[in-house]
This record gives C-alpha cells, structure tokens and sequence, in this order.
C-alpha cells in the first residue's frame, strides 16, 4: 500500500511513537508572533529553561502593529507593550527577530515562504491558526495555542497524534474572474466550516496545480476555516521555481540534494485517503459570504438561503447571522451598498493579489461611498509593489497603499471597520465582530473587493471583464 | 510544572444554543494584548455580554440570574477559528471547569486539555436533552466523571460516555505535564537530529 504526502512527511518527523501516547513530532521551524508567544516565554522563565533551538525559531511583529507611521512608536500603549515584550524575549532567549522596521517584517504566513524559509517536506507551527498557509509547499503546517508554543521552544517538539486524512480534487478550467479564493470559498461553502475538522486535506486535481504558488497559499490558508488541522499541495516545477534563489533556501549541493528529495514527496497512486472529494472548476462562480462563518458562501449571482430551507435546531443560529448582517432570507448581495473595502491578510496580501488589483484599477476610481485599505503582506512585498510603481496606480484609484501587518483583518490595531458598516474583504473570517465590534465582513476575492470599491456596491467581476473583452 | 487537575464535577448549568462559536465570540482580538494568563474571564463573550458602553446585555445568558455553574454547554464546532489559547483561559478564568458541545473545533479542544478545562463532546441527541433539561428546571444538574468518561443529567438519570484521549486523561487525572514528558525523551530528540 502507498503513502500519502501526509504521511511521507509525518512519518519523516516522527523522534518517538508509543502505544497510547500521541506521537512527538519534530518541528523544523517554530514562527512566533507578539501575540500568542508572551505566556510561553514566561511558562520557560518559571521551569528555568531556554528556548532548546533558537535558530529554528523565527519572530515577527504582525498582529498588533499599525499600518501607518511605523517609523514613530506605536502610539496605543498595550499594543507597544506587547510588541516591546516580544523583543525582550526574543533577545533574553536568542531568537531571530524581524521586528518594526527590519526589511524582512511582515505577516508571519507571508514572511516565511518569501524567505525560503517555508519548503517542501518541512514541519511548521505557529502560534496561529492560519499556519496551514505554508502546507502550499508540501509541507505539514499548523497552527497551535500558547502551551504547544512554550512546548515547542522548549523541545522543539510538539505532542500530536496524526489526523485522518482527506484529498480534496478540483480539475477543469476555471471561469474569468474566479480564483484561488473563489476556489477555497467554494469548496468551504460545500462542505461546512466544520467539514474538514480532524483532517489533514490534500489539495489535488489539474485546476490546483495550474494555480501559482500564490494561489496555492491562499488555499491552504483557509484550511483551517473548514475546521482542517492543516492543508498541503504536493510540491512541483512551481514550488521548486519559486523556492529558488530566495534567502535562506539552500544553496548549491545541498539545493540539489532538497530537490532530489523534494521530488519523492507526492501521494503514492495507491495511497488510502479517509475521504475524498471532488469538484469542478466551471462550477464556481465569483464567491462572496453573506453570513458570520465562512462556510456561509455562495455564488455572487445567487441569494441569501431561506431560513426554511435548514434543519429546526440550525435556524435560531442562522436567523442569529443573518440579523447580525442586517440581510433577509432570499436577499441578492448584487447591487447592495458597501462601506469599506480591505485587501490584505495573509490569505491575500502576496505581490501577486496586488498586481492583479493594480492591473484592474489602473485608470478607474473608486466610488465615493467606500474607505478603500491596501495593505501588504510584508516589508517586501511593500517595496516590490513600490518599485513596480504599484502604489502610484493604487493612489490614483483612491486606494492607499499601507505598510505591513495583520490590520483589519481582525483589527487587533486601529485598522478597525466601525459598527454597522459593511466590508468587502479579502481576509479569512467573517466572524461578528472580527473586524471590528458590529462590523459586517463580506470575505471576496482581490478581483471581486476591487470591482465592488470601484462600484460602491457589490459586484460581479464578471461584468467588468465581459466590457474589457468588447 | 503540574497540570491543573480535573475533579468528579456535578453542577448546574449554563446553556447557549448557539452553533459555530467561534473564539473571536469567546475572546475578542482587542483583548489579547495582555502578556499573563489571568483575567480573560472578564471579557468571556465581551460582545454578547456587554453593550458598547459596557452595560451588560439582558439577554444574555450569563447575565441572567436563573443560570450558573461549572459547565457551560452549547452548539455544534464549538470554539472554531483562531487559536487562540486566550479562549481557553477565558473559559477557565470565568469559573467554568468543562464544556459539553456535540462537536468541537481540533485547537480549541486540544487548547483546552491543555488547561485542565474538560471538553465534553456527546450526541446530537444527547445535547438537546441537556439544553431541554436546563430549560425545563434552570436548577437541572449534570455529573461529569473523568475516570469513567461518562456525563448524566441527574434529574432523569440518561447519561452517555464521551471520548477523550487516553495520555490526555492520564494528565488531567493526575497532573501530568506535556513538557516534563518531551523533555524526559530529550535523548531521542537530539539522535534524531543527528539522524536526518
């Protein structure tokens, strides 16, 4: 019987397995952030322990940081704190640290694949949900909480027993307009923000491979919004091409040697999968959320379910979102005014979603009803869209260009969209409250957020590029 | 270091019916700059809890007086979306030693375990006896008993067993420590790393 990919790169990390006991996983890097790293430094204070391999061990400051002005100190005092405490303990214990200001900063899912950090085979944790970014790299990636952080640089190991596992196809030929993200909401709209819960998820299929490894991060970022414990894409020409030449990438014999290996790590033909599925790209549409998960999507053309149409024990909690988003049974979203647009996180913030909205702007304006927020995934990922004199097209259309961090995707800074207030975002949740307290989330594409802050309502990209094509 | 110990618990309830809580609803992210563990409890379901203003909603569950205990017991994939342990610390600050749910999200139960907080998952069926339990008398009590993995509603006697992972209840039985157990295999991680 073959091996999955899964399994191949488990099985590789594995320093001890008992009956009984979860298995010790080995971690190859250990990303921290400002956040969820505070508890666990303190946790190896109190046992008088060090961080047990600070050089796998690499820090950011994202969460919590301001999008604006990041060359003044940050202005709210417990975000400074808590920024300033990560510095200490990075220092205290030896840990690299890409701080505010250091040209490498950024957010932590995008810093690590853009510096060659992130590559095939490897283990990856972090204090962070959407860790399962970096299984686009044919890796096992997570997220984890604070103990498993203190865990993890104390051992440089993690306690973990191995999750089923499930391949999810997409073959066919996407439509223009639609995308990774219309790819990732789809399937999560199919199968529930719980419908991949205890599972490792395998991305396959001819329409996942033709994607750029831009794409295949925004997939498996939001693995973790159908409940998956991690998601990974086997890695290929696109993966090698793009892990190439970058900082900390091997170099020379040994890149020879990490691509010769690189290329054993694929699902054996006759390897067992617990659960399989399979979609087809001509079915999806341009995606939009209208509820308080992101399991709540569909089609941009299609309406709002019925209250009805759910099971009895379901409606209390649907009719409880649907009122959150001021939205009615059998609604349309097209048309529908929006307030805010956001394109960033680290579901869509890479040089690639920056290129394709610039491309689309270029010569348009957006409405005057909506605040538009562009803001990079990274230090990097700023100054290549400078240097491609992306911001100048992003001012022009109205669409200020921002320095780097997590922002209003869980507004943790003052990056918050205000109660009430409607916004088209290309960030991972729609959660009450997520972006702000009372604010409404509409999760979308680049493509879909740019069209609907030209328009001032929501729009069907589709539309646009019917008009480009006469 | 110890971990805290779960104890034999019988208590009444608190019931939220509510499907899909995410942990941006049990801790929001505006409340996650503190650098300790303590005091989460205070913003346990912030947005639900209190107005803008800070003055508490009626409403809401734990603002109201007919229902208090150990227990707090809600909807399907409880506790998806962020990681954040801060929910967990929430929960357990708050006063309550377990939560019943019939499905909960992978980090959030593994978060929990790790706080000596007991995520209880049962029946569909099971979950709506509860809730019809504690609605027919806000004093309806339920029995947790960790060594026998088993939940019952006192009043009527059902009970159901529940799952957890066999080095998990060794640990909260006894107090045992993830990182007293790596570090007692510290040899086998450094002939690992020699290996590869």
């Amino acid at each position: 019987m073959g091996q999955t990919l899964f399994d191949k790169i488990w099985d590789a990390h594995v320093v001890s397995s008992s009956e009984g006991f979860p298995d010790i996983l080995y971690i190859d890097t250990h990303f921290i952030h400002e956040v969820t790293s505070p508890q666990a430094f303190d946790g190896l204070r109190q046992r008088g322990l060090p961080v047990f391999r600070p050089k796998q061990t690499v820090a950011t400051a994202d969460h919590n940081v301001p999008t604006i002005d990041q060359h003044l100190p940050i202005k709210e005092e417990l975000s400074r704190y808590q920024v300033d405490m990560l510095t200490k303990n990075c220092k205290e214990f030896g840990v690299e640290l890409y701080g505010l200001g250091h040209p490498y900063q950024g957010i932590v899912h995008v810093i690590g694949p853009e510096l060659g950090i992130t590559r095939p085979g490897g283990t990856y944790v972090c204090g962070d949900s959407h860790t399962s970014t970096h299984g686009a790299f044919g890796a096992i990636a997570f997220g984890i909480g604070t103990s498993q952080v203190e865990q993890v640089l104390a051992t440089q190991c993690l306690l973990q027993s191995r999750p089923k596992r499930m391949k999810i196809e997409v073959n066919g030929k996407l439509q223009k307009g639609v995308g990774a993200k219309d790819i990732i909401l789809y399937i999560i709209s199919q199968i529930s923000a719980a419908g991949g819960t205890g599972y490792a998820v395998e991305y396959a299929g001819d329409t996942i491979r033709s994607l750029s490894m831009e794409g295949r991060m925004t997939i498996c970022n939001m693995s973790i919004e159908m409940g998956a414990r991690c998601g990974l894409i086997a890695p290929d020409e696109t993966t090698i091409n793009y892990v190439k030449g970058r900082e900390f990438a091997p170099k020379g014999e040994e890149w020879d040697k990490a691509v010769a290996y690189w290329k054993t790590l694929y699902s054996d033909a006759d390897a067992s999968f617990d659960e399989v599925l399979s979609f087809k790209a001509e079915d999806i549409e341009p995606m939009i959320t209208y509820g308080t998960n992101p399991g709540m999507g569909i089609g941009v053309t299609q309406h709002v379910p019925e209250t009805a149409s759910f099971e009895a024990k379901e409606q209390g909690s649907y009719k409880k979102a649907l009122d959150y988003m001021g939205l009615h049974d059998d609604e349309t979203l097209l048309g529908k005014p929006i307030d805010y647009v956001f394109i960033g996180s680290c579901t869509n913030s890479r040089i690639e979603d920056l290129r394709q909205v610039a491309e689309f702007v270029k010569g348009k304006h957006k409405a005057d009803n909506v605040t538009v927020w562009v803001v990079p995934g990274s230090k990097q990922v700023q100054q290549q869209a400078i240097a491609e004199g992306l911001d100048k097209i992003f001012n022009e259309a109205g669409f200020p260009l921002r320095e780097p961090g997590c922002s209003a995707c869980l507004g943790m800074n003052e990056d918050k969209i205000p109660a009430g207030k409607y916004c088209v975002s290309t960030s991972n949740r729609n959660f009450e409250g997520r972006q702000g307290p009372n604010s409404r989330t509409f999760l979308a594409s680049p493509l879909t957020a740019a069209a609907s802050a030209i328009t001032g309502v929501v729009t069907d990209i589709r539309e646009f590029l019917k008009e480009e094509v006469v | 270091m110890a971990t805290k110990i779960f104890k034999h618990i019988q208590t009444t309830i608190v019931p939220l019916p509510i499907e899909n809580i995410d942990t941006d609803q049990i801790i929001p992210a505006r409340f996650l700059k503190a650098t300790t563990r303590d005091g989460f409890g205070n913003n346990l379901f912030r947005d639900w809890r209190y107005e803008g203003d800070g003055a508490p909603k009626a409403d809401f569950v734990l603002n109201d007086p007919n229902f208090s205990g150990k227990v707090l017991v809600a909807g399907k994939n409880f506790g998806c979306g962020s990681s954040r342990e801060h929910a967990a610390w929430a929960i357990s600050d708050y006063g309550f030693d377990a939560v019943v749910s019939s499905f909960f999200a992978d980090i959030f139960k593994g978060n929990a375990l790790n706080n000596g907080l007991l995520p209880v998952q049962v029946s569909d069926d099971f979950l709506k006896k509860i809730f019809d339990a504690v609605y027919a008398d806000h004093k309806a009590e339920v029995e947790i008993d960790l060594k026998s993995q088993t939940i019952k509603i006192s009043s009527t006697g059902e009970q159901e067993s529940f799952e957890i992972n066999p080095y998990k209840k060794a640990c909260l039985i006894n107090g045992y420590d993830d990182i007293d157990y790596i570090l007692s295999q510290k040899g086998k991680i450094e002939e690992f790393e020699v290996a590869r």
